[in-house]
């Protein structure tokens, strides 16, 4: 799979430029999920998205190969979707987006009673997704872009941290707390009268 | 060394993640044994990362595949010139 990108890539810079379509195809979604996590507008993000990718076609012989390919285009989209938000909301508000962990606020987990492992039909309800896509974007913006980097487009703390340009340390500290804030505002969708099934999933590492 | 549920909660997301030290680890698993307030909330935490991961939860818009390739199309031919 690497080996395949990085020879895409030489090919590309050596002339076959049609093949930036299929070097880009397995990163688009995670391109507009990016930009999704930082601007918060369907129309926006996606325009963004395309901005992206036009600007990685134009610096592909910039990329070095010293980072992953998904992690230079991940910055390129953070980057972007930065600029408009500077734009549209002009540098006092800017500020407040960028702003650091504090350290008030509560962020320990709901308690739940009555709690049963849930089963694998009840994560299929609707209203349980739609939930859980109105609390992500509820979540501030310091927070929401870290949870969308790791546990949905699944890069590493490193690569989160590289993409953000902020340190590992504040991606697991902004990780914790926006799942925390997350299952805080959830419980009542994921309580369940079902019977126990005790270890029924198991989250691969 | 026994954990209180506030200790365990703080590592609730390294736990996930997998990237506590063996004796945390450990230690974790021996509290969630006896603790239904932790296991609940590990579990409720968990599935919301399983649903999260899931692709129908976030869904990309329709058609912006096939815009983003068009425009894609029209800066490589310019490109080329």
């Amino acid at each position: 799979m690497e080996t395949n990108e990085a020879g895409l890539i030489a090919r590309i810079l050596a002339g076959e430029k049609e093949l930036f379509h299929e070097l880009i195809r397995p990163f688009e979604r995670m391109v507009y999920l990016t930009l999704i996590s930082v601007l918060q507008n369907e129309t926006e993000a996606e325009d963004a998205a395309q901005e992206t990718v036009i600007s990685a076609y134009r610096h592909l012989a910039a990329f070095r190969g010293d980072a992953k390919f998904s992690t230079w285009l991940t910055s390129i989209a953070i980057n972007e979707g930065r600029k408009r938000l500077r734009k549209a909301k002009g540098a006092a508000e800017e500020s407040i987006e960028e702003q650091e962990e504090g350290h008030e606020g509560d962020f320990t987990p709901a308690p739940l009673t009555d709690w049963r492992e849930i089963p694998l039909e009840a994560l299929e309800r609707k209203e349980l997704r739609e939930a859980l896509r109105s609390a992500v974007a509820e979540l501030p913006g310091i927070y929401r872009q870290v949870f969308i980097l790791r546990d949905l487009e699944e890069l590493n703390i490193e690569e989160t941290a590289q993409a953000l340009g902020i340190n590992p340390g504040a991606v697991k500290v902004r990780l914790h707390r926006a799942r925390m804030m997350l299952q805080k505002r959830l419980v009542p969708f994921l309580k369940t009268t079902a019977p126990a099934r005790r270890g029924f999933f198991g989250r691969a590492l | 060394m026994k954990l209180d549920c506030k200790h365990v909660w703080e590592h609730i997301s390294e736990y996930l993640d997998g990237t506590v030290d063996a004796k945390l680890r450990e230690d974790i698993e021996l509290h969630l044994e006896h603790c239904e307030i932790c296991s609940a909330i590990l579990d409720s935490t968990r599935n919301i990362l399983i649903l999260t991961a899931d692709d129908r939860t976030f869904e990309l818009p329709v058609g912006y595949s096939e815009r983003l390739h068009e425009r894609l199309k029209e800066e490589i031919e310019k490109s080329k010139h």
